[in-house]
């Protein structure tokens, strides 16, 4: 079997034995007890300045950034979106219930649709499962509530970031999705976002929307000072 | 890839001769020294974080067989499947007999090296399977007939003056007086033609920059989210991954990825870092159905415990062909394979041979850039030498070739690039000089890099020969290639 050869190899290789106890100890410590690496400062702020940097960076990527006092501002602030840039009044989102419980109704002209894309969607809509402020990074985990399709396929992406949810490092997320998902686990996609797609191909030159959004527009829900 | 690396000399005299080429590689200069320093710049944990990449692959590397083997365990327990492949027929084998059993007809594919490596997509055309490249780059080498010549930017031999004629001879479909003068527009029009694929794909295949053995996940990092269409649309994913990409912990991989991205393309993060774990779930509303990794050996395994296991280290960023002044004269495709540049002059003789590509270790100043720019502080230069010895030993080359010498001699006799490679002399002699008593330490060879581009290049009549015979086969070769299916498909 090419397994077993590979493995065999490798292990010839390196001038070891499969039982060797030690090894085996050292692995199952490290994926056990993941060791903390060097975090950057940068990201290492009191929160308010923190929400701050998360914004600064994410428009250095050419995202826009708006902030909403709260979670029942976030209708309207869709609604302003949209209208600014001249867009049709229609978004699609997920069955997250954080999304569901806003007031859409207060935007009787806006039409909300519920499902992932099929790639008829001008305008997706997600709620973030959490920001990283060191480099402007969105996290996005998939599911009924924010289907990953919802990411890619419309032109403009819309997310939902609360300021409490935007840690200083990547670290920090993934503590986080350890005590949601339990140790070991992973939703089936986790998406890190980082400003709108691009490509550098025909001459190296960067241009936005290659083929995921050509836009990408977060509100940030909270955490004003 | 069809293998050329033996004729390595022919292919750099070509190269210095291509008008289109020498045009295209002032991009890379331009586009990717001065952004990856700003980056490192911004950051002044980088250096540090250099070493805690460097310290995590060696420590991973030393226990591979232990991480490679709780991978799969993982990767099995979230529902997915694992495929061991030692060598390049073994994987594409697999990949095929997937394909077969889903019925596919079209693959679409990320951007994957190792697709490249094990030659899958001829494989899976002459199958009856249609692949089709979506990575933007990917795209315009495909419909060009052409490997890739950088590893992240596989056309960057290519000026948009060229992508236009490409794109005009294949997606005839198109009003014909389109414009197609701007890179943006160029781009539009790879985005819709290609939408269609990604949504009647039966297939995705990416390869992976990480498998991380905490989780039994596959991570790409992509800034176009053609990948991420690639992966979520179809019934089925396939990730193409070596060895030597797995990684432990997800800490483990949020520490490289500091110096990934700023490496590469000089981004604090590449815009899509996406962890895949499994098949979709029963309660996901999208994703694959199936969900398969192979993982490929492909000769990787007897770099371990060899001078040459720090070359596992590599991430694939491109940073040492990006800083490399050999690269930036002769591009990518002069190295004749999928690897090119520094870690290409390494990694190709452990894979395909030192007989077939002993040239390439050869194909160095020992300026010592590309080191010196490697986020994963690998020995570049020194493994060359390591190489050059090996090949000494081996007795595989002429008395003169064995002391560098044949190369020098190739050099001198080359008018423009022997001004660039007065450093290579320079290194080189400074070297054999210490290896051969000092004999050739005085050899007046002076200048530095800088300024060749401005040196008038003295062109001898061989080479205008050369050069036009070379336009015209591929003039020939061009009109000979048949539109290929991924634009020809809804007329
Ligand atoms: S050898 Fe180093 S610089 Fe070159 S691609 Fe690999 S990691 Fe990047």
């Amino acid at each position: 079997m090419s397994r077993d050869a590979i493995l065999s190899r490798i292990r010839r290789s390196l001038g070891v034995a499969a039982t060797d106890i030690d090894r085996r100890a050292t692995v199952s410590d490290r994926l056990m007890r993941p060791p903390r690496g060097l975090i950057p400062k940068r990201g290492q702020l009191p929160p308010a300045e923190r929400t701050r940097l998360f914004a600064m960076m994410a428009e250095r990527v050419n995202c826009t950034v708006a902030r909403v006092a709260d979670a029942e501002a976030i209708p309207e602030a869709v609604a302003d979106y949209l209208r600014g840039r001249n867009l049709p009044a229609a978004l699609r989102r997920g069955a997250d219930p954080r999304l569901a419980a806003l007031p859409w109704d207060g935007q009787p002209q806006l039409a909300v649709s519920v499902g992932p894309s099929d790639g008829q969607d001008m305008v997706g809509l997600s709620h973030a499962f959490a920001g990283v402020a060191e480099t402007g990074t969105l996290v996005l985990v998939s599911g009924e509530d924010n289907p990953t399709t919802l990411n890619f396929l419309p032109e403009y992406h819309i997310v939902v970031v609360r300021a409490e949810e935007i840690e200083g490092d990547t670290e920090t997320v993934w503590d986080r999705l350890r005590r949601v998902y339990g140790k070991g686990v992973m939703p089936r996609t986790v998406n890190m976002v980082t400003g709108p797609s691009r490509s550098g191909d025909i001459e190296q030159t960067i241009l936005l929307g290659a083929h995921g959004p050509r836009s990408l527009h977060i509100l940030v829900v909270g955490g004003q000072d | 890839m069809q293998l050329t690396s033996p004729a390595f000399k022919d292919n750099a005299a070509h190269a210095l001769h291509d008008p289109n080429l020498q045009k295209a590689l002032g991009h890379v200069e331009k586009g990717f020294i001065d952004k990856r320093k700003a980056a490192a710049d911004r950051l002044p944990e980088f250096e540090a974080l250099r070493d805690r990449a460097r310290d995590i692959k060696n420590h991973t590397l030393a226990h591979i067989d232990l991480y490679l083997e709780a991978y799969e365990r993982k990767v099995i327990a979230s529902g997915g499947h694992v495929h061991w492949a030692e060598t390049a027929e073994e994987a594409r084998a697999i990949v095929l007999d997937i394909c077969r059993r889903l019925d596919a007809r079209t693959v679409t594919k990320g951007k994957t090296m190792i697709a490249e490596e094990i030659g899958l997509n001829d494989y899976l055309e002459e199958h009856g399977v249609r692949p089709v490249e979506t990575d933007l780059g990917e795209y315009i080498i495909q419909i060009r007939n052409e490997g890739p010549s950088h590893i992240i930017a596989p056309a960057v031999h290519v000026t948009k003056e060229q992508v236009e004629a490409d794109f005009r001879r294949v997606h005839t479909h198109l009003a014909t007086d389109r414009d197609l003068t701007e890179p943006t527009t160029l781009l539009g029009e790879a985005r819709a033609v290609l939408r269609r694929e990604f949504l009647t794909a039966d297939v995705g295949i990416t390869g992976a920059n990480f498998l991380v053995a905490e989780t039994g996940t596959s991570i790409i990092v992509t800034n176009e989210g053609n990948g991420d269409l690639t992966q979520t649309l179809p019934k089925a994913h396939i990730v193409l991954a070596s060895i030597e990409k797995i990684t432990p912990t997800l800490d483990d991989v949020a520490q490289i990825l500091r110096v990934l991205a700023r490496s590469a393309t000089g981004q604090d993060m590449s815009c899509y870092t996406t962890f895949s774990t499994g098949p979709r779930r029963p309660e996901d509303p999208d994703g694959p159905g199936e969900y398969h990794v192979v993982i490929l050996d492909n000769g990787r395994s007897a770099m371990l415990g060899t001078e040459f296991q720090d070359m596992l280290r590599c991430i694939r960023c491109g940073a040492c062909m990006n800083h490399c002044p050999v690269y930036h004269s002769v591009g990518g495709h002069a190295y004749g394979w999928v690897y090119p540049g520094p870690m290409g002059s390494v990694l190709t003789p452990s894979l395909v041979g030192v007989d077939k590509a002993g040239h390439l270790p050869n194909a160095s100043t020992f300026c010592g850039r590309c080191e010196s720019v490697c986020p994963m502080r690998i020995p570049l230069p020194k493994m060359m030498r390591h190489w050059r010895e090996r090949e000494f030993e081996r007795h595989l080359n002429p008395a003169a070739a064995r002391w560098g010498l044949g190369l020098w001699a190739f050099f001198a006799r080359r008018p423009k690039l022997y001004r660039l490679a007065t450093g290579v002399a320079a290194n080189l002699l400074g070297w054999l000089g210490r290896r051969a008593g000092g004999r050739f330490a005085t050899m007046p060879m002076a200048g530095g890099w800088t300024k060749y581009r401005d040196l008038p290049a003295p062109e001898g009549r061989t080479f205008h020969d050369l050069w036009a015979e070379r336009l015209a086969r591929q003039a020939a070769k061009a009109a000979k290639s048949p539109a290929p299916a991924s634009a020809a498909k809804g007329h």
